[in-house]
């Protein structure tokens, strides 16, 4: 500090030392409120582009009728959103089956898979000879896409020549189960096929949450007398308890988006009872070319997933009081 | 629904078109030199500006692609300054993803399309104008079956030139016709013979006429039937849905009383219908003319193929064609549009070796030509030609017509009564050819 001000007095030119003292102060005092928005500039600028502004122009195209090949793209207010609720339009019917539709998946699936792995994932956690490849063979259905598993369980379930039918034939079981045509055999191989496929990604996440709990907490709890039930119930969930919520809240998430499975194993069928909200949102702005009515429609189902998952997370903080 | 099952990328694989071939090389040669098209060339005759680099996309994911790749090559040979690359793509990504190629200039120059898709595309400015090509090719309705010669057309202007054409036709398993002790080589031709056939295979203890509650193939199969039964899917100005109307209905519950009397299984899944006719289960099916190519494959089948029976009061098959589209560009290059158009001429003038690959040429001269004759199992389904029900044109019609089949699916795995289902579609049907009426102002 004083070579400086010593070199200003120098030059004869300078400011008062003081004045110069507090320039840089706040100079510094920028630089310090600056860093935390420069380390945070790479994400926001990539929400921004990917985030932010579709949201934006999804506002916008939904209170328009948007065909972005027609020069002719008239502002029509919140006509979209009021088709969605006014059972004379054209979309009323399939939007409300869709909303059924994504409902029934989403409280039928969400409990099997919250559950499901967690009993996979104290399974895997023991140590018992083989452990990893058992950890590997209920992972792997995860890494098949979407495409993979829906052809081949479309054709595993066919009510006339798939195996499933068979084999339950072949144990004198009845084999004529409409499981991918009719109710409510649709529902249930929707919901098995993705327990099936993505069990093994919760199951992964409960593990490494199982593995984060204190040895020692069980050791005490053993201590004082718990037993299993004691011990699952008193250390290892609470122990769990975040990545409960994590599991919880992206599952819910997960499959309220559900889209390949019913589109290629049910095809949607019968009707369009199995169509979900996100398929009938694709179908209508990309196939039918209204993208603002489409819009509206992820608008209104952003909206009802937020209050979901506000909910969710009100419950668990609940629970921690 | 979806619709992209393997049949349909069969069926959209396929080209039909070919034998167009002989007798255009004979028109497009006399052409008009006076004939000179809004965008640029004389329509197709000729092009000899700079060289131009076309892009070329089509849906043919069969085998049929790679024929149609080696015409192309062969057209690259013979023109030192055009030059065309293929892409092919899934139809349904396709008709999903030209558009937003197109408007920001990634598109294609010319786009191979379905007829009843050509109206939605023209009335959203992605497919341009293309009366001179029709007109240097001197190609006119009498040489095609009128239905898909004005399925070209959007608001009196031609925006497809047909390259092909692809009805439903009725296959016939002959292992299993003996084994219920009917004659292999006289397939049921009418209501009654129909009948008789199944209930033979019944007493076999065979299904014989699996009936699928999907667009492919149990919906394109009450198409037809709506169409024998004399009804129509809409009115003459595609205003108004008709296929709830008192024969639709009754042709409806022909089909699906199939299921009730127990000449087909409840419940057929998606291509069940084929692999069982293809396993020896099933006798008979209504499936697309591009099945023939695929059943070839397999030479331990025996099989056979014919028009539709007539059940209803009158002959009808259900049918489609391929047409060929010049893409609307950013950047307008009268040099790209005439080397398109000579593209397009020439290859209508080498769609014989197509046609070959197992279709019914769209020109009736080659339809009656020597050379196509020898194609048995093709040349059975041409006399469909005449009566065949081609989808109507109108822009936005795609989602009307998912509604239609949607409401034969409810009908077929007896969600609702034929009446109640047709009732429900047409109810909705009406709301949306509304919106298509607001949103394209036809």
């Amino acid at each position: 500090m004083a070579d400086v001000i010593e070199v200003g007095a120098a030059r004869g030119d300078a400011p008062p030392p003081a004045a110069n003292a507090a320039r840089r102060a706040a100079s510094a005092g920028r630089t310090r409120r600056a860093t935390p928005y420069l380390f945070l500039a790479p994400y926001l600028v990539l929400f921004g582009v990917f985030g932010l502004l579709p949201i934006i122009l999804g506002l916008w195209l939904s209170v328009h009728q948007w065909d972005f090949q027609l020069p002719n793209r008239p502002f029509v207010g919140f006509d979209n959103y009021k088709q969605l609720f006014s059972s004379d339009s054209a979309v009323y019917g399939d939007w409300w089956q869709s909303i059924r539709a994504t409902a029934i998946f989403t409280v039928l699936s969400v409990p099997l898979l919250v559950v499901v792995p967690l009993g996979l994932a104290l399974l895997l956690n023991r140590s018992f000879p083989g452990r990893t490849f058992f950890r590997a063979i209920y992972f792997a259905p995860y890494v098949l896409g979407v495409a993979v598993i829906g052809l081949l369980w479309r054709f595993l379930l066919d009510a006339n020549l798939g195996l499933v039918n068979r084999l339950l034939g072949a144990v004198g079981l009845p084999s004529d189960t409409p499981w991918v045509t009719n109710m409510p055999w649709a529902w249930i191989s929707l919901v098995g096929v993705t327990v099936w496929w993505t069990s093994g990604f919760n199951a992964v996440i409960y593990l490494a949450g199982l593995q984060d709990i204190s040895p020692e907490l069980y050791e005490a709890a053993r201590m004082d007398g718990a037993n299993a039930w004691q011990r699952f119930r008193n250390v290892t969930l609470p122990g769990l308890r975040p990545v409960l919520l994590f599991v919880i809240t992206t599952t819910v998430l997960a499959s309220a988006n559900m889209f390949g499975q019913s589109f290629l194993i049910t095809q949607g069928t019968p009707g369009t009872e199995t169509r979900t909200v996100v398929w009938f949102i694709v179908e209508e702005g990309l196939r039918n070319n209204n993208a603002g009515r489409a819009a509206a429609m992820s608008i209104v189902f952003a909206l009802l997933l937020a209050v979901v998952s506000i909910a969710n997370f009100r419950l668990f903080r609940y629970k921690e009081d | 629904m979806i619709q992209n099952d393997m049949s349909r990328r069969r069926l959209l694989g396929l080209g039909l078109g070919l034998g167009a071939a002989a007798s255009l090389t004979l028109a497009g040669c006399g052409g008009d030199d006076s004939a000179s098209g809004p965008a640029a060339g004389n329509g197709g005759k000729e092009y000899t500006g700079p060289k131009v680099d076309l892009k070329l996309w089509n849906g043919f994911t069969g085998g049929d692609g790679e024929i149609f790749k080696t015409l192309v090559n062969q057209f690259n040979t013979e023109h030192k300054n055009i030059a065309v690359s293929v892409a092919t793509y899934q139809w349904e990504d396709y008709y999903n993803k030209l558009p937003g190629a197109a408007s920001s200039g990634n598109g294609p120059d010319i786009a191979v399309m379905h007829m009843d898709q050509l109206a939605t595309f023209a009335a959203r400015g992605v497919i341009t104008e293309l009366d001179d090509v029709a007109k240097n090719l001197e190609l006119a309705e009498g040489d095609f079956a009128p239905t898909v010669w004005k399925g070209g057309l959007y608001n009196n202007k031609r925006y497809g030139i047909p390259l092909d054409m692809h009805p439903l036709g009725f296959y016939y398993n002959k292992t299993v016709m003996q084994k219920a002790g009917l004659d292999p080589n006289k397939p049921p031709t009418t209501k009654d013979d129909y009948v008789a056939a199944l209930t033979e295979l019944k007493k076999a203890g065979i299904q014989g006429f699996w009936v699928s509650p999907f667009q492919f193939t149990g919906g394109m199969t009450f198409y037809s039937l709506l169409n024998q039964w004399g009804a129509t899917l809409f009115d003459a100005d595609v205003a108004k849905a008709t296929f709830n109307s008192d024969p639709a209905v009754e042709a409806c519950t022909w089909l699906v009383d199939m299921i009730k009397q127990g000449f087909s299984p409840a419940n057929v899944g998606q291509d069940a219908d084929y692999l069982s006719f293809k396993s020896g289960k099933n006798a008979f099916t209504w499936n697309g003319i591009w099945q023939i190519n695929d059943l070839k494959k397999s030479p331990e089948v025996q099989w056979g193929v014919a028009p539709l029976p007539q059940i209803g009061s009158k002959p009808a098959a259900w049918a489609n064609s391929h047409n060929f589209t010049i893409v609307k560009q950013r950047a307008n290059d009268a040099n790209k549009v005439s080397g398109a158009k000579v593209f397009i001429n020439w290859l209508s003038e080498h769609s014989l070796d197509w046609a070959k690959g197992g279709q019914v040429p769209a020109r009736k001269a080659v339809r009656e030509g020597a050379e196509f004759k020898a194609l048995p199992e093709i040349s059975s389904l041409a006399p469909e030609l005449e009566y065949a029900a081609f989808p109507p044109a109108a822009p936005g019609l795609g989602e009307v017509m998912t509604t239609f089949y949607n409401s034969f699916n409810e009908a077929a795995l007896g969600k609702k009564s034929p009446k109640q289902a047709l009732d429900d579609g047409v109810a909705k049907a009406n709301k949306q050819l509304e919106d298509n009426r607001k949103k394209y102002g036809s």
